[in-house]
């Protein structure tokens, strides 16, 4: 009996204020469809950071014959080679690498016609033209400098290069889009609290009538309150909804059936972590409008 | 001082809005008993409609007890509030009724909210149409109804649930002479029932008529209580009581104040 009339309440509330239910829902299906973006890119951040941290290394290249640098005199000898090896190996540095291995002009040309296959660099470099290198793999991302440190300024070294610092502008311009998206998120989620608050308001001020008698003939605060908090809760998880629709569609036919067959080695978020999304922006649309709906009947509750 | 048989108690209750300097009631003590037909009566703005609202725990006073059937108002925590109002019926001058339920809908609302059983009140609402003389009329709207009858269902909608106590403020005050003596002979029906009735009202007319106690009430301070009296005993000359009080010539800003605070 309860539940019934609850429902019907529930029901004339969101057929009278028809409008600004779909507000609320459109509202909240965008800011969530940010919501949902912004993890999925945070999480494809954090996946990418794995995956190319690890194959990140240190290259610590030698002289070549004719290379012009600080500490270049001509090819680099066995020995300098050797020291380099060895500053490594030195108790100060050992604990900071993983491992360290040689690689010669033969093993870099190879690496580099695989690297630029079916281009020109390719056809126009030689073996002759690779240097060798210490290929150093940190203990952890954060070692790189100082592995970096402890060897650009022996002689015979050319370059030290860091792979990662490579990569960062890459992460930077992705934790750009994913703050951007938290942002427009946040924002979203602002105005769509605040627009159920007044859809409820308005709901309520609708049947203020209804209100003080029910208030007169008894009943209790969760009664009166109930059908509007519903109501709420109601519109914002269609909008929920909706957004976790477009997530996955996003994610599906936009990074599966897009992107993937582009970078077929890149690992790219799939179905599986966006439905670890979905059940998230459902919890965050029914908590908000459900807090916002009762703090803006709260004061039709006054005796 | 208090007796078991006490329903209503106030004790030096005082009651003062802010934006007035005067208080609207000023140290009252009374008690209403179990069974007792009670008129408050006073000029618009002396503070009987204030008593009700106390009464009713809509507002709480400044100072001073108010016990109703036997619970301390104060004690009663808000969200306990809805549960105390079950053992009220109120009757209002404005009928206050749903413009889109039927008769029927807008007495069975009550005890829907309350939540009682469909059984229960498929029973209870056809038998307090029949006590109000609406028996016929169940299916009517309430703009399809006279100001009398509007009340009636009003009455039904506050007995239905058999609360030991009937507040009524100014029930009669949007009604015909005629219609009055109706709704009176029917809340004197209802007392002898066992229902304690209060009535605020400033016809003098039905005060007179009906020879119960009365309480007068004048700048918030009681003034009279009589065990069977007359609307203006105190100051009129004439037995059938056209009220020629000095408290009509107060002026009305109070109570138009007074009744904003409780709307």
């Amino acid at each position: 009996m309860r539940a019934a009339l609850v429902l019907q309440e529930v029901w004339t509330g969101l057929r009278r204020n028809m409008s600004m239910v779909v507000s609320v829902i459109l509202v909240t299906f965008i800011s969530l469809t940010f919501v949902g973006a912004a993890m999925l890119l945070q999480g494809q951040i954090n996946q990418m950071k794995g995956f190319w941290y690890d194959r990140a290394q240190v290259a610590v290249y030698f002289c070549n014959e004719g290379d012009v640098g600080p500490n270049c005199t001509g090819e680099a000898t066995q020995e300098q080679i050797d020291e380099v090896t060895a500053t490594l190996e030195t108790d100060a540095i050992a604990p900071f690498v993983q491992t360290v291995e040689f690689e010669d002009r033969a093993q870099a040309f190879e690496n580099f016609k695989d690297q630029f296959e079916g281009t020109q660099a390719a056809e126009f470099a030689t073996e002759e033209s690779m240097s060798q290198a210490l290929r150093v793999q940190p203990q952890s991302p954060q070692d790189a400098s100082i592995v970096a440190e402890a060897t650009s300024s022996l002689p015979g070294v050319l370059e030290v290069q860091d792979q990662r610092r490579l990569l960062e502008p890459i992460f930077q311009a992705l934790n750009t889009a994913s703050l951007v998206a938290v942002s427009v998120a946040v924002i979203m989620l602002v105005a769509a609290v605040l627009l159920i608050s007044t859809t409820i308001r308005l709901s309520a001020f609708s049947r203020q009538r209804e209100l003080g008698i029910m208030r007169l003939v008894g009943a209790s605060n969760r009664f009166i309150q109930t059908p509007f908090i519903l109501e709420g809760v109601i519109s914002a998880l269609i909008g929920s909804v909706l957004a976790s629709g477009a997530v996955l569609a996003l994610v599906q036919w936009g990074v599966q059936g897009y992107l993937a067959p582009l970078l077929p080695t890149y690992p790219l978020v799939g179905i599986d972590a966006t439905l670890l999304v979905i059940p998230v922006l459902l919890a965050i649309g029914v908590l908000l409008s459900g807090v916002a709906a009762a703090v803006a009947i709260r004061r039709y509750l006054r005796v | 001082m208090r007796t078991l048989s006490d329903v209503i108690l106030f004790d030096n209750v005082t009651k003062t809005y802010s934006r007035k300097a005067r208080p609207a009631l000023g140290g009252v003590s009374m008690e209403i008993l179990k069974g007792e037909f009670v008129f408050l009566v006073g000029a618009s703005g002396s503070g009987k409609s204030t008593m009700i609202r106390l009464m009713m725990r809509e507002e709480q006073p400044n100072s001073g007890d108010i016990h109703v059937l036997g619970q301390r108002l104060a004690a009663i925590s808000n969200s306990k509030v809805p549960f105390f109002r079950r053992n009220l019926g109120v009757v209002f001058q404005d009928f206050r009724l749903l413009r889109n339920k039927t008769v029927y809908e807008n007495v069975a609302f009550t005890l829907q909210v309350i939540g009682k059983s469909r059984g229960f009140i498929s029973e209870a609402v056809p038998d307090v149409l029949k006590i109000v003389g609406l028996a016929g009329k169940s299916s009517r709207f309430p703009h399809e109804l006279s100001g009398g009858e509007q009340q009636r269902v009003a009455i039904a909608r506050a007995v239905v649930n058999k609360p030991p106590i009937l507040l009524a403020d100014e029930p009669t005050g949007n009604l015909d002479p005629a219609t009055s003596a109706g709704i009176m002979a029917l809340l004197a029906r209802i007392n002898e029932g066992g229902t304690t009735v209060v009535m605020a009202t400033h016809e003098a007319s039905i005060v007179d008529a009906m020879q119960r106690r009365v309480i007068e009430v004048d700048s918030g301070k009681i003034v009279r209580d009589q065990k069977t009296g007359a609307y203006g005993s105190k100051l009129s000359t004439t037995p059938s009581g056209k009220q020629v009080t000095v408290n009509e010539n107060e002026p009305m800003l109070e109570s138009e104040d007074a009744e904003e605070a409780g709307a």
